[in-house]
């Protein structure tokens, strides 16, 4: 696991630089499933209730470590695209600190369509992972403050 | 009456005997042209909407109606005495006959506008539980219902400790009648059934449901969101004791709903909401109600939508004497079944022995894919389906942890636009393999 030395506004950039080469949507779909496809695969014993997220019409899981005041993620869904859409989400916030996790900008999502062309309850389900995502980053950030005072 | 109205009916009454002599005769493709939603391009790709079961587009003589009436002819009904609210009430009974005819009920008094075949089935659902559900006794539903033909039903019974009894479909997406007759024991009070399930598209013997309800002195309740669409529907000839459809599914605008109840069913049971229009006298100690149909029409109804039923119905009926369009239809359900069998890993859910008893509505699994993914590649090459749990939760979740992918036609749609389905199954599932 490595510590991210760009910042997610930076990752995120680079995301919608590669999609804008896709002029059809079907492409950016098909590009999508290829990332998710190559999702690394989550520990079947994380796949648990716990980390379940609601409110996305497939089920996702994701889990999260913490350690050295940076964050790293894993995930996986039954649904390939919603695969693709968390790996973006992965590449964007692994290994970076709480702090920037939590005041990222995540206008890439919206500049790759992502959000007007998900079924609203996938929409739904994208809010949910990044809610997740940022709860995540709150806890990580107590345990820091624990552990430096 | 003003003089645009004098025109604008006018107008509808010439357009409507070119089109009784054409629609009957009309190609698919003139009739297509009639409907503005199936013109529109999606992400740049010409629309194929094939998620009729959920709702059906408009022609455009049911939008030049709801115009009117909510443009010129705007007054409440039944009401006023003015001369507004005498037209309006005028065209929202004419809506009101023209469902009576074509459904074949005997009288307008059979007939309530609700706001849609859920509102329908649980207003019998909530009026039916005071008088005749009580502590142990059964409501009959089968395995395939919607779930506003379970969930009505549960709250009923949950006031009363009843519960519900439930009939099997079997893998072909039938219904034993002989199943039925052994389950029909004295506890069960109604049967509530669907004609048509709108996962498996199979048509159920509804006659034959009755007439064994019947002989046990048990009423039966049809939930016909989907039958009335695909079926000529005769009420008096089902013999059933309510039919419960949608209108947005037939040609009818959001929001409108119908519950047919014979007289006498409708009679016995009480009012389902209070207020403007069902009463007869009101005082601080006692209401008395107005008769059927207001009984159940409290509040001001959406009459603008109500009187879109003439031209809607009409559309359909026509829809119905079109023999290239019922070929079509013939034509589509063998093809889609052929096509769909022979992708690999594909799974048809609802296919009978006779096929005419299947409508053009196809759910499907695919070994390995998940419908939505595969929904939303097929969107993103215009073809509109539905995918999910598709309200009828307890019937997927049998065959599907994931739900379902649907394909529903209607009249409009063509075979060519079937093959660009197929098309586009066929390379979603290569892209997601």
């Amino acid at each position: 696991m490595e510590e991210q030395d760009k910042s997610p506004e930076e990752v995120g950039n680079e995301i919608v630089e590669e999609f804008s080469i896709f002029e059809e949507w079907l492409d950016k779909y098909e590009y999508l499933i290829e990332l998710g496809k190559s999702l690394p695969v989550i520990d079947e014993k994380d796949k648990v209730d716990n980390n379940l997220i609601s409110g996305c019409q497939s089920r996702v899981w994701l889990s999260c470590d913490c350690h050295d005041g940076r964050l790293y993620f894993k995930a996986d869904s039954d649904a390939i695209i919603t695969k693709g859409i968390i790996s973006l989400l992965i590449r964007v916030y692994n290994g970076q600190t709480p702090e920037a996790i939590l005041h990222s900008d995540l206008s890439f999502i919206d500049k790759i369509g992502l959000k007007d062309n998900l079924s609203p309850t996938r929409a739904n389900g994208l809010v949910s992972m990044i809610k997740q995502i940022k709860i995540y980053a709150v806890a990580c950030e107590v345990k820091e403050q624990k552990n430096n005072g | 009456m003003d003089f645009w109205i004098k025109y604008k009916v006018c107008f509808a009454i010439f357009a409507r005997y070119c089109k009784q002599y054409n629609l009957e005769m009309e190609t698919i493709d003139q009739i297509r042209a009639d409907f503005p939603a199936l013109q529109r391009k999606v992400y740049g790709k010409q629309l194929i909407y094939f998620d009729n079961a959920a709702t059906s587009q408009k022609p455009l003589s049911v939008l030049t109606m709801q115009e009117m009436m909510s443009g010129e002819v705007n007054a409440n009904i039944h009401r006023a005495v003015h001369k507004l609210s005498a037209e309006a009430t005028d065209f929202y009974e004419k809506g009101r006959e023209a469902v009576r005819s074509f459904i074949n009920a005997p009288s307008r008094e059979n007939i309530i506008f609700t706001s849609g075949a859920t509102a329908s089935l649980n207003l019998v659902a909530s009026s039916f539980v005071y008088k005749h559900l009580g502590k142990g006794d059964k409501v009959l539903i089968s395995e395939a219902e919607h779930h506003s033909n379970i969930v009505s039903w549960q709250l009923a019974c949950e006031r009363v400790g009843a519960s519900l009894a439930v009939l099997p479909v079997d893998d072909r997406g039938e219904i034993s009648l002989d199943k039925l007759e052994q389950m029909l024991n004295k506890n069960v009070k109604i049967v509530a059934i669907t004609h048509i399930s709108n996962v498996l598209g199979v048509i159920n013997p509804i006659k034959e449901v009755v007439t064994i309800a019947h002989a046990k002195g048990i009423p039966v309740v049809v939930d016909g969101a989907q039958g009335v669409v695909h079926c000529a529907v005769d009420v008096q000839d089902l013999d059933c004791d309510c039919y419960a459809f949608s209108g947005h599914k037939i040609y009818a605008p959001t929001g409108t709903g119908i519950l047919y109840g014979k007289k006498n069913f409708l009679e016995d049971l009480p009012p389902y909401m209070g207020g403007g229009d069902m009463v007869d006298t009101v005082t601080f100690e006692k209401t008395t109600y107005a008769e059927l149909p207001l009984k159940f029409e409290a509040g001001t109804p959406n009459f603008a939508a109500a009187a879109c039923y003439a031209p809607a119905l009409e559309y359909a009926a026509q829809l119905r004497l079109n023999t290239e369009v019922q070929e079509n239809e013939r034509k589509q359900v063998a093809y889609l079944k052929r096509e769909l069998d022979m992708i690999d890993g594909v799974r048809i859910y609802g296919m009978p022995e006779d096929l005419n008893k299947k409508i053009p509505l196809f759910s499907i699994t695919v070994e390995g894919v998940h419908p939505t993914d595969l929904a939303q590649l097929l969107d993103t090459m215009g073809i509109a389906v539905r995918s999910g749990l598709m309200c009828a939760e307890p019937l997927i979740r049998k065959y599907s942890d994931n739900g379902m992918l649907r394909a529903s036609l209607a009249p409009y749609n063509t075979m060519e636009e079937a093959e660009k389905f197929i098309t586009g199954v066929k390379k979603g599932i290569s892209i997601l393999k």
